[in-house]
């Protein structure tokens, strides 16, 4: 079982990898589906390329929202900031319920075409899950786990760095996993607004109703949050074995 | 020395603890008891200063707790808890060092008092150390608790219910680690508990609260002889009070010259349980052996019931 499990990443990792570095392999596969004689794989860039420069907004927009939302999740948790943590929760849920193409009409006025917008539409779309796990994370830990720190002379700082977040960890990078999964696939609007990414050869497939394209997107998009998600979930196991955990399968 | 004097703490209009001044010596264990909500947990908490007094002092060595920073006088007080509060992501070793390493002690040091004390608790360093609390049964958990609290060699160790949730067998076994390790380093300890049993096994005093005042504070026989309120014979129980009187007298006290046959008993057993070795054996005497096993006197039924009996 775990070897099946093992054999079908490494499959799918080959696959990824030969694939956007030699497509042109491939094409015997998608002639079939396209029509008078075009292209049966992407040729207007590279898609090598164009994988490098998805992932690059994926992660940049990833590592802002994690910034952000992790030090908004440590504050409204402090008592200084407890009376915060309503008024944030509901920024944080619009950043979610707000349509990412929404957002790209309104940033594009604002910041110009490019990866601007998209990283905006990207990191408030990526804040609510870190955010909420963030939340759930530091407010799980047992009570009297953090009064048995107090009471042996903890300072705040010291239990935030040594005992809450610690604790927290393994919940805070679940929401990572699933922030960084959700906007593999949200990063292909952002070529409507010309950022570099693997939208682009979608929407070349929609525009040339060339199917072959719109799979190929796909097809990468697709393998990519697969293999992106099981190492994130590895290094989540890692992680919770480091701090005494029973490798938990129930981390979402 | 501890001296509580007045100590008060209000929340709104209710006084939770009211006007309570005890006085402790250094290196004995007052156990505090009392009915759930008389203010014993808040009490303990206020010499940490994990509660804020309203108004009443603590004093450390003629110390006032209040010029002390917090941290650094929760640094100096082991404070241990019921389900022992130990971090779940660190093991065993790294939780017993948390206040050393707090104090920046080095890492030898460290290493040397977490295997001391580790092997004082009986849990075989090379075992548990590396372990995690989870990995642990309950009463190893409680045993680490304490042993965490005792790491920084504290003068003063503060104990809520910590042995509350174990069952009889590992909590006798855990009082009478506790007794040794404090007969060993001279801690004094603060101990509270809802069992009488140990109050008085364990206790050089009691303090008895209820409703917020403590009603009484004195040595265990003084209590079970003159209960000052009658909540306070009622606590001790009425009909177990010969009992408990028992127990805090050894043969030693109530031995007699000349010789008896059957199994010998050592002079430091409790008189209860002598009393009760015989009562097993159908005997009326037994013959007493000090340390070495050498023969010291004899000691009758009717000696043992006369430390029972109610002082004139
Ligand atoms: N932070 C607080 N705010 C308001 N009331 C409190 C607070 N902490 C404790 N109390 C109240 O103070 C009283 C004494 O509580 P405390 O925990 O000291 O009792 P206790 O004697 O330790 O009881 P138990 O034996 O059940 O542990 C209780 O009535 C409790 O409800
Ligand atoms: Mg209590």
């Amino acid at each position: 079982m775990r070897a099946l499990a093992i054999l079908l990443r490494l499959a799918a990792l080959v696959l990824l990898v030969t694939f956007i570095a030699a497509p042109n392999l491939f094409a015997p596969v998608f002639q079939p589906l396209t029509t008078y004689d075009a292209p049966a794989i992407y040729n207007q860039g590279s898609l090598f390329s164009l994988t490098l420069s998805h992932l690059a907004t994926v992660f940049s927009a990833a590592l802002a929202s994690t910034v952000v939302a992790v030090l908004l999740g440590i504050f409204v948790t402090r008592p200084s900031g407890l009376e915060f943590l309503p008024l944030s929760r509901s920024l944080v849920n619009i950043g979610q319920t707000f349509p990412p193409v929404a957002v790209l009409a309104v940033a594009v006025p604002l910041v110009g075409f490019g990866e601007a917008p998209t990283l905006i539409a990207l990191f408030l779309y990526g804040l609510l899950p870190i955010f909420e796990n963030t939340l759930s994370g530091l407010t799980n830990v047992s009570p009297l786990t953090l009064e048995a720190a107090k009471g042996m002379g903890m300072s705040a700082r010291q239990r935030l760095l040594g005992v809450e977040l610690p604790l927290a960890l393994p919940i805070i990078l679940a929401g990572i996993r699933l922030s960084v999964v959700i906007n593999l696939g949200t990063a292909t609007i952002g070529s409507t607004v010309a950022a570099k990414g693997l939208g682009e050869v979608i929407i070349a497939g929609l525009q040339s109703n060339n199917t072959a394209f719109i799979l190929q997107g796909g097809l990468i998009v697709a393998l990519l949050a697969i293999l992106i998600h099981d190492a994130l979930m590895s290094v989540e196991r890692i992680v919770a074995r480091r701090l005494g955990q029973q490798p938990a399968g129930a981390a979402a | 020395m501890i001296e509580i004097e007045h100590l008060t703490k209000r929340y709104g209009n209710t006084t939770v603890v009211d006007d309570v001044s005890l006085s402790i010596a250094k290196g004995t264990i007052t156990v505090v008891v009392g009915t759930s909500g008389s203010g014993k947990s808040t009490l303990l908490r206020m010499i940490n200063r994990l509660v804020e007094p309203s108004s009443g002092r603590v004093l450390i060595d003629g110390r006032d707790t209040m010029s002390i920073p917090e941290d650094a006088l929760r640094h100096r007080i082991g404070y241990a808890i019921q389900g022992h509060g130990l971090f779940p992501h660190r093991t065993v070793a790294e939780n017993i060092a948390t206040v050393p390493r707090l104090l920046g002690w080095d890492q030898a040091r460290i290493d040397s008092r977490v295997d001391e004390l580790l092997r004082l608790f009986q849990l075989a360093p090379d075992e548990f150390a590396r372990k995690y609390p989870q990995q642990l049964s309950g009463g190893q958990q409680q045993r680490v608790g304490v042993a965490r609290a005792l790491a920084a060699e504290p003068e003063l160790l503060l104990m809520d219910e910590p042995f509350g949730a174990l069952d009889p067998i590992i909590r006798g076994k855990a009082q009478e680690d506790l007794l040794a390790i404090q007969r060993r380093f001279g801690t004094t300890v603060i101990l509270v508990t809802h069992d009488m049993e140990e109050a008085f096994h364990l206790g050089d005093k009691v303090a008895v609260m209820d409703r917020a005042r403590l009603l009484q504070y004195g040595t265990p026989a003084e209590i079970l002889v003159h209960p000052a309120e009658a909540y306070v014979e009622r606590l001790v129980g009425t009909a177990d009070r010969p009992f408990r009187l028992l127990s805090l007298s050894t043969v030693a006290d109530a031995l007699e010259p000349g010789p008896a046959s059957g199994q010998p008993v050592d002079k430091g057993t409790s008189l209860r349980d002598a009393l009760a070795r015989m009562m097993w054996a159908g005997r009326t005497e037994m013959p007493v052996v000090d340390g070495a096993g050498a023969a010291l006197g004899k000691v009758s039924v009717a000696g043992i019931l006369a430390h029972g009996r109610q002082p004139a």
